[in-house]
């Protein structure tokens, strides 16, 4: 296994690095930019079983190291998805992580259905978390019964491993994660982006259409990073971690936190190529750190910790 | 095709309250030749830390000799304030050229009526020359809020008849682009605009049977097409469009305001 390969259930990556779902749209702008084959994987927007228009605009806000964003799930609907945009993403070696959304756990059951028939992806991050739509998403991530039963019920309908991606917007994230890995999942993605909001002083109304927004970049990585670090004492299944990533040690981090592999969001916009630039720092910067590997570092920053740490 | 590039401020002044001209020289310039007016450069605030998104700014002028662009940006936040602070020599992080232009190239115009609003006024002088080089006659209408935001009136006057409205009054005539238009009555067969929303739906409300060309500004994230931050309603199947990828120069009959 080379330096940078990991394998996780249904995914094996040739680096532990990955576009976030929704920063990527479904590759295609930024295949313009260089060769997809050289990520690990990617995390396509999220699919809805009918088209969404999404929110009204203005739907993003820069913050202080951060963003707010209330795109609303736009997507073309997952039978567009699968007939249009995969078969797109089949032209490069690329492992194809699909993620799920829904307001009912019978539209999320749906949307997993149609992509289960689809040969052209590799895993599923059930969204249990998306801030952004007036109904579901995140209320399914805030509430440990809830997540459990989407979980259960996604797992029967799929036929690729599933990963749940955690709200951070919750009291105690660990029991969200051990609710999700009782009921079936095979890993999880964290975090997705924190509620928030601006004000503009001169019109003294919301920035944002949608009033409230996702908060993300290099303003939540401590937040992220906690989560990961507590997730990981208490929870066995894999990890991909994700929040506010913009550079080589910021993956090392996230890896000694707990994550086995990582995705980069909102640093795509400021860097269309951030990911491949990461992918090449990441030799030099687990060398500088005395790691021999990814797989050496996963988990290493539990070492001093008083509490038991789970195997990854 | 979109290149990362590290451009060169070769000059930097203001030219009216709170708006900066910036000339900037961009290596491998033959790679983005030809830039159609209407097309915007996406510009990384310092380090990228603090400020997470790049700023669309259009393009206003480009010296294909020289090799430089222009850009006009007004400051109105913590972004472009920073970057006024920019001096000749800095180099400052472009993603070049995005988006969709005016397609000058296509349309069949004898008379050309553009009619700019505030900082939308930029991207209207690079297409006026291009326009005038292509032997169209051109008439402009330009607003601004007020007499101290008026600028590039004389290097419109150049191209053609060029009229200017500030909202108090204070230069020009008062009130709005389209009371001028009403005053005026120019003849054109084709209009561009660029400006404000509101600019926009009052110029395509009173020109509603007209053909012509407008260019929509909104808050941006990645400015490729991938984050469906800045889309606009549309009557097409997909039901709208991306301003950054699509755009942001559309038909009038386009899109919905």
């Amino acid at each position: 296994m080379s330096q940078l390969a990991i394998e996780l259930p249904g995914l094996m990556l040739k680096n532990p690095i990955m576009p976030a779902s929704g920063c990527f749209g479904f590759g295609q702008e930024y295949s313009k930019f260089y060769d997809l084959s050289q990520l690990g994987a990617i995390i396509i927007k999220a699919a809805t079983e009918q088209a969404r228009f999404g929110n009204p605009t203005p739907r993003v806000a820069e913050t202080t190291a951060g963003m707010l964003n209330a795109i609303g799930l736009q997507n073309p609907g997952v039978e567009k998805i699968i007939t249009e945009e995969l078969p797109r993403l089949a032209n490069y070696n690329v492992p194809v992580i699909a993620n799920v959304a829904g307001s009912t756990i019978e539209e999320y059951e749906a949307v997993t259905e149609a992509l289960s028939k689809s040969n052209d992806i590799a895993a599923i991050e059930l969204n249990i978390s998306c801030p952004n739509v007036k109904q579901g998403g995140v209320q399914f991530g805030t509430d440990p019964a809830l997540a459990a039963e989407v979980t259960r019920r996604v797992k029967a309908m799929s036929n690729v491993p599933v990963y749940v991606k955690l709200s951070p917007n919750v009291t105690n994230i660990v029991m969200i994660a051990k609710a999700v890995e009782d009921a079936g999942a095979d890993g999880l993605t964290m975090i997705n982006t924190l509620t928030g909001m601006q004000i503009n002083l001169n019109t003294r109304r919301p920035v944002l259409a949608n009033t409230i927004g996702g908060l993300s970049g290099p303003a939540i990585k401590p937040l992220a990073i906690r989560m990961i670090y507590q997730v990981r004492q208490e929870v066995s299944i894999p990890i991909i971690g994700m929040g506010g990533i913009s550079t080589a040690e910021d993956v090392l981090e996230f890896l000694l936190a707990g994550a086995s592999a990582v995705a980069i969001g909102t640093a795509n916009f400021l860097n269309p190529f951030v990911c491949p630039e990461v992918i090449t720092a990441l030799p030099h910067v687990l060398e500088k750190y005395g790691f021999a590997s990814v797989a050496d570092a996963i988990g290493k920053g539990h070492e001093d910790a008083k509490l038991h740490l789970s195997r990854t | 095709m979109i290149k990362r590039v590290l451009a060169t401020i070769t000059s930097s002044r203001e030219i009216a309250l709170d708006t900066i001209e910036m000339n900037l020289a961009i290596p491998e310039f033959a790679s983005f030749s030809p830039i159609a007016p209407g097309q915007f450069v996406h510009i990384q605030i310092g380090s990228g830390v603090a400020h997470q998104l790049r700023r669309p700014i259009s393009i206003a002028d480009v010296d294909y000799e020289k090799q430089q662009i222009t850009i006009i940006f007004k400051v109105i936040g913590t972004g472009t304030e920073e970057l006024r602070k920019y001096r000749v020599q800095d180099q400052l992080d472009l993603l070049v050229p995005c988006g969709n232009g005016y397609p000058i190239e296509k349309i069949d115009s004898k008379k050309a009526l553009l009619i700019g609003g505030g900082i939308g006024v930029p991207p209207l002088y690079y297409l006026a020359k291009k326009l005038v080089d292509k032997g169209v006659e051109v008439t402009s209408i330009l607003g601004f809020q007020t007499k101290d935001h008026v600028f590039y009136e004389q290097a419109f006057q150049a191209l053609g008849d060029c009229h200017v409205v500030t909202n108090d009054g204070s230069y020009g005539y008062q009130g709005f682009v389209t009371n001028v238009i009403e005053t005026v009555q120019p003849t054109f067969d084709t209009f561009f605009s660029c400006g404000p929303t509101s600019m926009l739906k009052a110029v395509t409300n009173s020109l509603v049977d007209r053909e012509g060309y407008i260019s929509l500004e909104e808050r941006m994230g990645c400015g490729v097409g991938a984050c469906y931050a800045c889309v606009i309603p549309s009557p097409n199947e997909k039901g709208f469009k991306k301003i950054c990828q699509d755009g942001p120069v559309f038909l009038a009959s386009e899109v919905s305001l």
